[in-house]
């Protein structure tokens, strides 16, 4: 129960800082993405404001022995530089600057635009599934 | 044409700070990476594991959302795309963050405090698609 409540609250804040910070917005996304037109910088200051956060915190959270409400960190293994990691970034790339969404916001923005954004999430949800689907054929 | 939206480093800066804040208690809490797009495959495919967490979290991501709703404060929200646009958006979505293992949250709010040199380089090919994209889209294209 206590993992659940955690996960809601954080979940929560997570949610808050996109809408405070514009994320929310796919104008605002795509005026970011728009570097040669109507320019908007502001979210270079999310990410920065985020990072200057993790870069510290997380820092400070590995040097505990595990976390607080579960046996260990789970860390991503894989180090390699792979042509899906690469190929899948640039896709996802493509679909962030037609939509100026990406899936944090395109979740925290249901309540918002629920039309919209359910139209943008039936994708999503094709192409996470569609993926996993053709990884399991591939084997 | 599209909306234009003005310069706002301060809520920029205070928003990126909480959800830098989110991912760190994260960490601190279930010892795990907030990668959005992970999360929600998680909690949706057939192979997901661990739901409960995942669930929770996510609920917890539309609840501001929907309290700002019920109050009647709803910050602006412009969609330009079109449904067609936003359905092959959506695939890209989430067949490339699958595909690239992580999104602008797991790759660039976590995996780029992590020093992972495979989030930079994820993070550097989705900027660069993006920038290109709108790009194409509004100077190119002539659309939005």
């Amino acid at each position: 129960m206590r993992k659940l409540l955690a996960a809601f609250l954080i979940g929560s804040l997570f949610g808050g800082g996109l809408i405070i910070s514009g994320m929310t917005n796919p104008a605002k996304v795509q005026n970011f993405l728009d570097l040669f037109g109507q320019w908007d910088p502001s979210l270079a200051f999310v990410m920065g404001g985020a990072l200057a956060v993790t870069l510290i915190g997380f820092r400070l959270v590995l040097r505990r022995p595990a976390p607080l409400d579960a046996d260990r960190f789970e860390l991503p293994g894989t180090k390699e530089l792979t042509p899906s990691l690469v190929i899948g970034s640039v896709l996802f790339g493509i679909g962030w600057g037609l939509a100026g969404l990406c899936p944090g916001p395109a979740l925290a923005v249901i309540p918002l635009a629920p039309g919209p954004a359910a139209v943008f999430l039936v994708g999503l949800l094709g192409g996470v599934l569609g993926h996993d689907a053709w990884q399991r054929r591939r084997g | 044409m599209a909306p234009e939206t003005s310069f706002t480093p301060l809520s920029a800066l205070i928003g990126g700070g909480m959800i830098g804040l989110a991912a760190t208690l994260l960490m601190l809490s279930l010892g795990r990476i907030a990668g959005i797009s992970g999360i929600l495959a998680g909690a949706i495919t057939p192979a997901g594991t661990d739901r409960g967490w995942r669930i929770a979290f996510l609920a917890g991501l539309l609840a501001p959302g929907l309290v700002l709703a019920a109050i009647g404060k709803a910050p602006p929200v412009s969609f330009v795309a079109g449904t067609q646009l936003l359905i092959l958006a959506g695939l890209l979505v989430g067949f490339g963050t699958r595909l690239g293992s992580g999104c602008t949250s797991g790759h660039g709010v976590c995996g780029l405090a992590r020093l992972s040199p495979r989030s930079l380089v994820a993070v550097v090919s989705f900027m660069a698609a993006g920038f290109v994209t709108v790009g194409i889209l509004r100077h190119v294209a002539g659309g939005f």
